[in-house]
């Protein structure tokens, strides 16, 4: 963005941003996305080549905007100030992802301390359903399929020591990176790809154990909702988060920051930490009380 | 291509002006579609399913549309230049938190032509009727997605920009108003946002993958989709006010010559309006039976709204007086707005004492409130802003009496739809309805005629943007005497295209 | 010039208000005949006054500052822009103002939401587009029917001329006594609804699956009218409440007849029919519980509302079409009518379908409904 920094951090010349097509490709992108997910929602198969004309266009649009930034980011046209901006850019992000979660465990909390016991007060039991009790996990009065709930201390502790490992090994990095120990720096990157990547096989195991064994499904009422769409979109940042963490691995391995000059790996980094956090999280809600 | 792939923030400023008026004209013809059929009980020129169609579209055109993006607008073209920065902190960015706008009114807009239509659900989008639309309201709930994309990156490079942008010298507290409304409102779309995406990806997953996140039967709740919508929902309605309150703050003091009075309170003010709207949002559901506890609660939080908004109200007041003031068309907006804005506010204030709301709660008269602090109030302070900086934007005056004539004729005919609405509210009119019982044809008739008048003074006002870009007279750096930021100040008229280069140092 | 022209819109207006006239015009709460209803009108007035007072005085000052201190009339301005003093007088006063509101709203609200000891408890259940009561306990009990608007399409529709309670008129009213405490417990069977009687002040959203209550005590008798509150999709406007308050001798008959009547209508299940009464009877049935959404002519509004003419299901087994007009089809507007038409209804109305609009399926006698309840 500017072209050079003082050192007070503020900018002495400015230059804006050469235009680029990016933004209306990614926006085009998300549009046929959209359309094509709502036909194939509704029956409407033609929607596929839609969604993949999308994701296409929309992969492409990454891989040339953000090619764009690392570009400019190593060409040193970066300083402490626009530093400050991605930041700020970040930590907003991030925020914003924290309420987005916030949304599902509200709903968790929703039906667990008010409408499932709603349902079954005595004169709901009397006037609407017989016979149903208030027993979490519940999929609800009309619910008549059997089946189980996940417990806390078998795959799921399992993971949580996964993904806080991981959290360590970041730091790890982080820490070889400062010291500008390239090689421990790409160990222990590599290590935390790795135990994300093994968490993520182990979900997908568990999530094939739930539909086979416990017949717990993502229709299995409200716990199977809550269940599954707070693990689920938990799951999706962790794949986003890992395939993050990769690209920065293949900068750092192309000799990519230094030791005072490396926002990329930390904002993904933060954002690794915020994955962590969130599920501990579910951890502690969805799985173990 | 230069308005595609633009990373200016004037560029994309003119860009959500624009893309907000087409907006307004089309929630607006909706609005007059609403009027048209309410003219006289019976049905006359739609089924009540396009009715109700109608009904929603208007509404989230309207809000996310028309009213939100006019004020990004204005955040893009004034903030640079009010706290001394050369553009945005994320340029390129910008542009695309602009261009996700028209694929997502796109999707809106199509879902008209979908089989079964747009949704009739209100723009609310209350579960479980949400389940039994069809396919438009899948088109909408991804519009709503891209539309929060839009306004959480807009907002992220709002905060940055003010937190990290301003020139040597412009302290927070230095910063004008508007730009402190902005700060905070962004914190409010941060935040409110993604809730409201998480409401609708769930009424999308009951739609079609089988989860009860409201329905009673798999242990869900209805009710539960009201409670996240209006986590979102009320934050909301600040959110469109707050930008419309840093406008006025701009306006009032310039046209009475006089500074900001209490400029410190309003930035406290302000800030606490952002808080308390997080602990409100059930004032919305008091007919949903919640417990008495919970009811009261929100109520006592309402109320503690009213005082914060009063300081400004105070303030505002208190800066006219003494003043030496002229009624240019922004004036005249302003005053307008403080008058009426705070006739909703009041209105707001009897809704929320439950006895009462459980009264008049989904009647015309909370049509009346809303509109008072939507129209008047947010609409009336974007109209202020127009006027105020469109000399700047263009380098043109526009015309000075034909402004007026807007202003008063939109004055005159808001009053005419909405006032009776209160009337109707109160004698017990239902909203969202195609048709009604015959007490209520007269005032629905008054509605309807300004309706339509409203929409005529709108065409005037877009002749006098038009007219003011083609051939309004040079305007000088500075046409209002008594303002004070920047971008009069430092910089000539029209703005150059690109500002401060080198920051501007501030005392 | 100006001058007439104002003058003739003026006329205009005042021409529009006395043609309106004819039919009282309404601009205020209905006449309150309940305790709530009453707190609630007292309330409005202390405040709407109390929020007049604030407003002009507010708006004085500012219509004052307008008027005097015009730089056309030579004001200037003064420079000052801060005072402590003031600031936190008007933070503190309206705070003030405002804890004295809270007091007596907060009193009502307490009395409005205890439904507790009852003399009488109705259940009453939203349905698109509809209204079920069901008298559950007191005088009554067992008390069971179903509201419908009673106004006729041609005056919704058509020309004709609109009486007087235009959609405000249903065919079975809710009878209640004066003078008892009632109450309503409110649900329903599809989306939200919300049960209204503004001369009550009382107003309950009715939450599919989950009970809600409210309550009401009348102290005059009368009909009172209201209408659903929450939009609840393509009739919402056209599903009003209307409630009959009648001395309690009154009730006692009322209660006496409606049991008779149901005792009437009661009839054997097992009877078999002829297929051209039951096709007369179910042309009956369907005009009042399948027109709104599958239309007169069979052809539905699609894709919303599927038509029944040329329809596999219609056509089909059965069975079949039993089990979607007893138990409907979960998460469409198509709702369960097992509890809400008797067998033979329901027997009457199949068969209607199966043999008009060009359908030419077998009859449904009211046994084999019977036999596939649940
Ligand atoms: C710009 C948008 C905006 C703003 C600013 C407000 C402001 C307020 N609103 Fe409004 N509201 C809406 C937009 C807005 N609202 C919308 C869109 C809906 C309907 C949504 C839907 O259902 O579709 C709604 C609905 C709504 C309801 C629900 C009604 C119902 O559905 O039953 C309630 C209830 O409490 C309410 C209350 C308030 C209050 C207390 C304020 C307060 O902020 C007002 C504060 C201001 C003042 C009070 C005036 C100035 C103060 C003084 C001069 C000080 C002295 C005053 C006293 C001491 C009294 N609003
Ligand atoms: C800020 C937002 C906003 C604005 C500006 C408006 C503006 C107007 N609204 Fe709005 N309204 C809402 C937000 C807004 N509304 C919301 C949120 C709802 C609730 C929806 C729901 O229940 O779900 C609602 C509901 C609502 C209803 C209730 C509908 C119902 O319950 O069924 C009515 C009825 O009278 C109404 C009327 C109007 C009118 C007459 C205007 C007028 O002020 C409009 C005037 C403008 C025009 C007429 C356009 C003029 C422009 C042109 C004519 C230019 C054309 C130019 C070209 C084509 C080149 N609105
Ligand atoms: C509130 C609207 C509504 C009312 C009233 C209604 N229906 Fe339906 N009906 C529907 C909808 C919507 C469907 C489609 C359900 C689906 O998508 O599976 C439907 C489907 C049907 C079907 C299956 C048709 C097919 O081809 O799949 C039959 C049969 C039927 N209705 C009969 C009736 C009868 C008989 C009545 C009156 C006693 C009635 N309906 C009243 C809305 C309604
Ligand atoms: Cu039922 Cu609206
Ligand atoms: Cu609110």
């Amino acid at each position: 963005m500017a072209q050079s920094a003082s050192p007070s951090g503020r900018q002495q010349h400015y230059a804006v941003p050469s235009p680029m097509p990016w933004p209306i490709m990614g926006s085009t992108a998300l549009f046929l996305m959209a359309l094509g997910a709502a036909f194939v929602f509704n029956g409407m198969l033609a929607g596929w080549a839609s969604i993949a004309a999308g994701f296409v266009l929309l992969l492409y649009m990454m891989a040339r905007w953000f090619g764009e930034v690392i570009g400019e980011s190593e060409g040193g046209k970066y300083g402490g100030w626009e530093d400050g901006s991605f930041r700020w850019g970040m930590s907003l992000f991030i925020f914003s992802e924290v309420m987005f979660f916030a949304a599902f465990f509200g709903a968790l909390f929703w039906t667990r301390v008010m409408s499932v016991p709603d349902l079954a007060s005595i004169e709901s039991n009397a006037l609407m359903w017989p016979g149903f009790d208030a027993h979490w996990p519940s999929a609800g009065p009309a619910f008549l399929e059997k089946f189980q709930s996940m417990g806390a201390w078998g795959l799921p502790a399992i993971n949580t020591a996964l993904l806080l490992s991981s959290g360590v090994t970041v730091t790890f990095a982080h820490w070889a990176l400062i010291r500008n120990d390239r090689a421990k720096l790409l160990v222990w990157l590599a290590l935390t790809v790795l135990l994300g990547a093994t968490f993520l096989g182990v979900q997908a195991y568990e999530y094939g154990h739930a539909y086979s064994a416990l017949n717990l499904k993502l229709s299995t009422g409200v716990y199977g909702s809550t269940f599954f769409m707070l693990t689920g979109f938990h799951g999706f940042h962790v794949t986003i988060g890992a395939i993050m963490l990769t690209v920065i691995w293949f900068r750092c391995l192309k000799g990519h920051f230094n030791p005072d000059h490396h926002f990329a790996f930390e904002g993904v980094a933060w954002y690794w930490h915020f994955v962590d956090v969130v599920w501990l999280g579910l951890f502690i809600f969805v799985y173990w009380l | 291509m230069r308005w595609i792939t633009t990373t200016n923030h004037k560029d994309i400023g003119t860009l959500y002006l624009w893309f907000s008026f087409i907006m307004f004209s089309v929630g607006g013809l909706m609005a007059v579609g609403i009027r048209m059929e309410l003219f006289s009980p019976g049905l006359q020129v739609m089924d009540p399913d396009f009715f109700n169609q109608l009904t929603t579209m208007h509404g989230l055109i309207m809000v996310f549309g028309a009213i939100m993006p006019v004020f990004v607008g204005f955040a893009n073209w004034q903030i640079p230049m009010m706290i001394g920065a050369p553009d945005m902190a994320f340029a390129r960015l910008n542009n695309w938190s602009f261009w996700l706008l028209p694929f997502a009114a796109t999707l809106l807009v199509l879902s008209f032509f979908m089989p079964g239509g747009a949704p009739g659900v209100g723009w609310t989008m209350y579960a479980p009727l949400t389940v039994q639309m069809g396919i438009g309201m899948d088109l909408t709930i991804f519009a709503v997605h891209i539309l929060g994309m839009s306004s959480i990156l807009g907002s992220i490079n709002i905060i940055t920009t003010i937190l990290n942008m301003r020139a040597p010298g412009m302290t927070l507290m230095k910063m004008p108003l508007f730009v402190w409304t902005w700060l905070i409102t962004a914190y409010l779309l941060v935040a409110a946002m993604p809730v409201l995406a998480g409401a609708v990806t769930m009424t999308l997953t009951d739609r079609h993958f089988g989860t009860s996140f409201f329905n009673a039967a798999g242990g869900g709740d209805p009710v539960l989709y009201q409670h996240v919508f209006w986590f979102f929902g009320h934050p909301e309605v600040y959110i469109i006010a707050l930008p419309g309150f840093g406008v006025i703050s701009q306006v009032i003091p310039a046209f009475s010559r006089k500074p900001l009075f209490g400029y410190a309170s309003m930035v406290y003010a302000t800030s606490a309006i952002a808080i308390i709207s997080f602990i409100v949002w059930a004032h919305h559901m008091y007919t949903v039976g919640m417990p008495v506890t919970g009811q009261l609660f929100f109520m006592y939080a309402t109320m503690l709204v009213a005082v914060p908004t009063g300081v400004k109200v105070f303030n505002w007041v208190a800066t006219m007086w003494k003043g030496s003031l002229t009624f240019e068309t922004p004036m005249l907006f302003a005053c307008g707005f403080l008058f009426m804005f705070t006739l909703g506010g009041f209105t707001g204030l009897v809704l929320s004492l439950v006895p009462i709301d459980i009264q008049v709660h989904d009647t015309y008269y909370v049509v009346a409130h809303f509109h008072y602090v939507m129209v008047a109030g947010a609409l009336f302070a974007a109209f202020a802003g127009i006027y105020f900086w469109i000399p700047k934007w263009t380098g043109h005056m526009y015309n000075e009496t034909l402004g007026k004539i807007h202003f008063w004729l939109t004055l005159v005919f808001f009053n005419m739809i909405f006032f009776v609405q209160h009337f109707l509210g109160l004698a017990g009119m239902p909203r969202r309805i195609p048709d009604y019982p015959l007490m209520f044809e007269t005032w629905n008739k008054i509605s309807s005629l300004g309706a339509f008048g409203m929409g005529l003074a709108q065409l005037l006002f877009l002749y006098v943007v038009i007219d003011c870009i083609r051939k309004g007279a040079p305007a000088p750096q500075k046409p209002w005497e008594g303002a004070d930021s920047l971008e009069w100040t430092h910089l000539p008229t029209p703005v150059p295209y690109h500002t401060f280069e080198t920051p501007p140092v501030v005392k | 010039m100006r001058g007439t022209r104002i003058v003739s819109v003026l006329a205009g207006l005042a021409g529009l208000a006395a043609s309106g006239a004819a039919h009282a015009i309404a601009w205020y709460f209905q006449t309150p005949v309940s305790g709530i209803a009453r707190d609630i009108d007292q309330l409005h007035q202390v405040i709407m006054w109390l929020i007049i007072v604030i407003f002009v005085g507010v708006f004085g000052f500012m219509f004052w500052a307008c008027y005097a201190h015009r730089k056309s009339k030579g004001h200037r301005a003064e420079q000052f822009h801060e005072n402590t003093t003031v600031e936190i007088l008007w933070t503190v006063i309206p705070a003030l103002i405002l804890v004295i509101i809270a007091w007596p709203v907060t009193k009502t609200v307490i009395a409005q939401k205890d439904t507790a000891a009852p003399e009488l408890t109705i259940k009453v259940t939203g349905y698109q587009w509809k209204w079920g009561y069901d008298y559950l306990r007191g005088e009554g009990e067992g008390i069971s029917f179903v509201s419908m608007l009673a106004t006729p399409r041609e005056q919704i529709e058509g020309g004709a001329r609109k009486g007087e309670n235009y959609l405000l008129e249903v065919d079975n009213e809710m009878v209640v006594p004066v003078g008892k405490k009632i109450r309503v417990i409110v649900t329903a069977a599809d989306v939200i609804h919300a049960w209204w009687v503004p001369a009550f002040g009382a107003k309950q959203d009715a939450i599919p699956g989950f009970l809600r209550d409210t309550w009401f005590r009348v102290d005059r008798p009368g009909t009172y009218r209201g209408q659903c509150t929450e939009l609840c999709g393509k009739e919402h406007g056209f599903m009003p409440i209307v409630v009959r308050a009648v001395p309690a001798e009154d009730y006692t008959k009322w209660v006496g007849e409606r049991k008779q009547a149901m005792a009437a209508v009661a009839e054997d299940p097992s009877k078999t029919w002829k297929v051209d009464e039951l096709v007369a009877r179910g042309e009956k049935v369907y005009a009042a519980n399948c027109v709104a959404c599958h239309q007169a002519s069979g052809r539905g509004a699609p894709p919303a509302f599927p038509p029944l003419a040329g329809s596999k299901v219609v056509n089909g087994p059965e069975p079949g079409q039993i089990d979607v007009v007893l138990n409907g089809r979960p998460n469409t507007a198509m709702q369960a009518f097992g509890k809400q038409l008797s067998d033979t209804d329901i027997a009457a109305v199949i068969t209607f379908t199966r043999k008009s609009w060009g359908n030419k399926a077998s009859e449904v006698q009211p046994a084999e409904v019977k036999a596939r309840r649940k």
